[in-house]
């Protein structure tokens, strides 16, 4: 286990290294000079020099790259262009609202994921299983942005039982506040983080529900579960403590790379939401062409990302002796 | 009478039905549009579905029919370019990682985990950002996150086959590594790629939609579907029409592609390889 956790955290260098590359090479990837780009048309030549300058575009690229490595080791990801701060001040104040409306939806896709995939297994063929895969497919296929509008207009706009938009007490101190004796405080915040996180969750809710599914018609199969059946255990025993613990190991590792795709999706949700974290401040950021800040926020995304696939590959060695020592 | 195996496959039909009347109504969106994409006509906002105006008009009382056939236009396009270019690269990354191995594919592996390593819609954004918007530009960004899927199933597939008696036997012939890869090698991941292209075609269908939503697709007037959408939803409490149906468009659009996908891969792809990479 050791050697395995090693070798994976040696990983990351060639990654986190190449991540920085990639959105280094973002800046190289603007036509035409960037600092008369950032400006606009009115700018003065000594406007854009100073830009330049202070940019640092005058150096060749190699010393530039060289640079944003030695700035990011010290933690500092430059100045935002448009936002007289930081861009990790910024980054930072923003951030936690996208982690926790990611993991929300990530355990609410889970959640739903894993119990319409195991429903449509054990009644292979029925009814049941049919609507469950239909609505599998409708959520794969289905934009996030268009979810997230048509669950606004059910719930908050029509039926009006949630608020349609905002973001309540962050998760962490609300519930802090429900355990000394305040529970509308929290419960004012899963009101708010209800709708853009079931939005946000129904596309990997679907993907994981076909995995699922699969995964359990594999394990029914097996011989284990027939001899767990032929002592006579009852179905809901087998299904849960023989059959699902096995075949929810292939769906741990896809469940670390949703992640991705739902810090991707956050950033269209919190637009339609008005949820105030990272997805917001890169539609600004990108509005403004802030590039510097477009940088923070890719980098910061990509980061995430990793560190989520390598806890979630750490927790599979953790449960698959296959993995760590094969 | 005997209906051919594939027309079994409901996926298949149905899916493949969708794409081609997608297809057709793109085509030949200049005789199916009844009424100019972007001529105003202030008397006739919001309208509801009629013999007049097929699917309404938006709010600007414009025919949502000639504006939705003409989307099909753009987001086919940006489709077909982006997932040509995206295979194209994969493929090649992928037979030379899986076929020469050792360090070129080593490092070629490390540069697909990087670009898999950032969310889609997030270096999506970042790459228009710098580059503008436009066909080519918002082909591109798409390109950038999608080409990784085929890599990893081309090197996969080419592992295998690689392995195989007659690819071995072709070697022991004297072929060249050239012929090797395009003759032997290559024909056989066809199967995948093609599934991995009807998937990929609903991601950059739903990519390019994303980016015309938030903005920073084809300028207005362009009929985007999703800047229809976008400006459905500035007047979704009174007028919702216009949002669902263009929602919906770009959903059906999608689950076609979906469902041909998953239709070609029960019939071309009977071991699944392309389940490696597929559904990011």
């Amino acid at each position: 286990m050791v050697a395995y956790v090693t070798r994976r955290l040696l990983l990351l260098i060639p990654m986190a290294i190449g991540m920085v590359v990639v959105t280094f090479g973002l800046l190289l990837l603007v036509p035409g000079d960037p600092a008369a780009v950032l400006l606009g048309p009115e700018a003065s030549p000594e406007m854009i020099q100073n830009l330049r300058q202070s940019l640092g575009l005058d150096d060749p690229w190699y010393v530039r790259l060289g640079g944003y490595f030695w700035q990011l080791l010290h933690g500092d990801m430059g100045r935002s262009i448009f936002q007289s701060a930081p861009v990790s001040e910024i980054i930072a104040g923003r951030i936690g609202a996208t982690i926790e409306l990611a993991v929300v939806a990530l355990l609410l896709s889970t959640l739903i994921g894993v119990t319409l995939g195991v429903v449509a297994a054990i009644r292979q063929g029925s009814i049941v299983d049919t609507v469950s895969m239909l609505l599998a497919q409708l959520g794969v296929s289905m934009p996030v942005y268009w979810l997230g509008l048509l669950l606004m207009m059910a719930f908050a706009v029509t039926l009006g039982w949630l608020p349609s938009i905002g973001r309540g007490t962050p998760m962490p101190e609300a519930l802090w506040a429900a355990v000394t004796g305040r529970p509308q405080v929290l419960w004012d915040s899963i009101t708010h983080i209800l709708l853009p996180a079931l939005a946000l969750a129904a596309n990997s809710a679907a993907i994981i529900s076909r995995l699922v599914r699969t995964s359990m018609l594999e394990v029914l199969r097996e011989d284990f579960v027939r001899t767990a059946y032929a002592k006579g255990l009852r179905r809901n025993r087998v299904v849960v403590r023989h059959a699902l613990r096995n075949a929810l190991l292939p769906v741990l590792s896809v469940i670390g790379l949703r992640f991705g795709a739902l810090l991707g999706g956050a950033v269209l949700v919190e637009m339609i939401f008005a949820w105030p974290g990272l997805g917001q401040l890169t539609f600004s950021a990108v509005s403004q062409r802030d590039l510097p800040l477009i940088q923070g926020i890719v980098l910061t995304f990509a980061l995430i990302f990793a560190l989520v696939n390598l806890v979630v590959d750490l927790l599979y060695a953790a449960v698959d002796p296959r993995i760590r020592l094969g | 009478m005997r209906i051919p195996k594939p027309l079994r496959n409901p996926s298949l039909v149905v899916g493949g039905l969708i794409v081609l009347t997608l297809v057709s109504l793109a085509v030949f969106a200049p005789v199916l549009a009844t009424h100019s994409v972007d001529l105003p006509d202030m008397r006739n906002r919001f309208s509801y579905p009629s013999a007049e105006h097929l699917l309404g008009t938006d709010n600007l009382g414009r025919d949502l029919w000639s504006r939705l056939i003409y989307g099909a236009r753009i987001s086919l396009s940006i489709g077909v370019i982006s997932v040509t270019t995206a295979a194209l690269i994969g493929t090649t990354v992928g037979l030379a990682a899986g076929y020469f191995g050792g360090w070129i594919d080593m490092l070629l592996m490390r540069i697909t985990d990087v670009f898999l390593g950032f969310p889609a819609v997030v270096l999506t954004l970042a790459i228009v950002a710098v580059l503008g918007p436009g066909i080519v530009n918002i082909s591109a960004a798409i390109i950038a996150v999608t080409w990784t899927e085929y890599a990893r199933v081309v090197r996969a597939t080419t592992l295998v086959l690689r392995e195989q008696n007659y690819v071995q036997a072709a070697r022991a012939l004297g072929a060249s590594w050239p012929r090797i890869l395009f003759r032997e090698i290559l024909p056989n991941t066809l199967g995948p790629i093609v599934v991995l292209a009807s998937l990929g075609l609903g991601t950059a269908v739903i990519i390019e939609s994303a980016m015309s939503f938030l903005g920073f697709g084809l300028p207005p007037p362009t009929p985007t579907w999703g800047w229809t959408l976008s400006f459905g939803t500035r007047f979704i409490r009174d007028e919702p029409w216009l949002s669902i149906i263009s929602g919906a468009t770009i959903m059906i659009t999608v689950l076609g592609f979906n469902l041909l996908g998953d239709g070609l891969r029960d019939i071309l792809d009977p071991r699944q390889l392309s389940r490696v990479g597929a559904n990011k």
